[in-house]
């Protein structure tokens, strides 16, 4: 089966329920993808699906080199403007063929999503924005105000231990977030509301996936 | 903002709303949930303050409850408020009116704006008799 799409993010707003309730929801323009290319286990080694979406703001036009040319002329999707791929792991079960496109409809209202993304990049970024540090007094003579302070023991061990929190570069990685439902799917639009905040920027690009540890399959 | 997100703001939307402004009185209807059985509630006061814009925007009823100042703030479009009367348009210089909070009651009493064009309609007066809810 497979088990996600990429999207991007357009932004936060608030939805209202019937009962009044207000909801705050990030929208997601989620694919359509398009079935590029089928892996498996005599030729790959592993099953997977390898997935183009078009996600660049310029539309139809988008620069694609001849490797990715061929590539998609392979797929017979060579019309489209893809300018994202991704590979998701499948089961044997897989129903999908090349040139397949899968849409939103995908996800369902309900449904619980994992959404990774690239979190925004911080530069060098002291201890008490990278690991959340109280900091020390502002005032009352207090020089201290947002330094690391102690590092560890003296003789012994007499070094720093490995891992100590410091500061450092902060932002640019990776991360996920699990188990956000989904409020609402828009297949007109390709959107999909998420409850909650997602990792990254607007316009990041994002990978949905079916939530890990969500009970109802 | 993005074009999609104040699409999706439009939606919700979709309702008349008089038009109202800080230092009017109004009047709400709002649906209250007891269990699985539904009522209207109404909430009577001064608006103080209005907030945001879009499907996103609030507004403040400031009201003198058994002498306590009770402030309830709502959102405009929110399906709970089933109605909103506007009793009276009152004269103020402000656009938020939270001076207003530091002030006894006689002295929190705004004037009646003066403007033959703008009165309110006669109807939203008259339906005075419902019950005001403390």
């Amino acid at each position: 089966m497979l088990t996600g799409l990429l999207g991007k993010k357009i932004g936060m707003t608030q939805i209202f329920t019937e009962t009044g309730e207000v909801i705050p929801v990030t929208v997601i323009e989620v694919g359509p993808g398009y079935v590029v290319q089928k892996k498996n286990v005599e030729t790959d080694g592993y099953e997977a699906v390898q997935l183009g979406f078009c996600l660049k703001r310029t539309g139809n036009h988008v620069k694609q080199n001849l490797p990715i040319k061929g590539h998609l002329k392979k797929a017979g999707l060579e019309s489209l403007p893809i300018s994202h791929f991704k590979e998701f792991r499948t089961g044997l079960d897989v129903q999908l063929e090349v040139g397949q496109k899968i849409t939103c409809d995908f996800f369902k209202e309900g449904e619980k999503v994992d959404v990774t993304g690239v979190i925004k990049g911080r530069g060098f970024a002291g201890g008490v924005k990278r690991h959340g540090w109280a900091g020390q007094p502002m005032s009352h003579g207090s020089m201290m105000h947002r330094r690391p302070g102690g590092t560890g023991a003296s003789a012994t061990p007499s070094r720093i231990i490995k891992g100590k929190a410091l500061p450092g570069h902060y932002g640019n990685t990776n991360m996920t977030v699990q188990s956000l439902v989904i409020r609402k799917v828009d297949i007109d639009r390709n959107l999909i509301l998420v409850e909650g905040a997602i990792p990254g920027s607007t316009t990041g690009i994002v990978e949905v996936k079916k939530a890990v540890k969500s009970k109802k399959k | 903002m993005h074009p999609i997100i104040s699409q999706i703001e439009k939606e919700f939307i979709n309702k008349e709303i008089p038009e109202f402004k800080p230092g009017d009185t109004v009047r709400l209807s709002l649906l209250v949930k007891e269990g699985d059985k539904e009522r209207i509630q109404n909430y009577e006061g001064v608006v103080i303050a209005r907030k945001s814009g879009s499907s996103r925007e609030t507004f403040t009823v400031r009201r003198i409850s058994f002498g306590i100042g009770v402030e309830r703030t709502f959102f405009v479009y929110s399906p709970v408020i089933q109605k909103i009367a506007v009793l009276r348009r009152g004269r103020v210089r402000r656009a938020k009116l939270f001076y207003l909070r530091e002030l006894g009651e006689k002295k929190a009493r705004i004037k009646e704006l003066r403007n033959d064009n703008k009165e309110p309609k006669a109807s939203a007066v008259a339906e005075s008799k419902t019950e005001t809810a403390e």
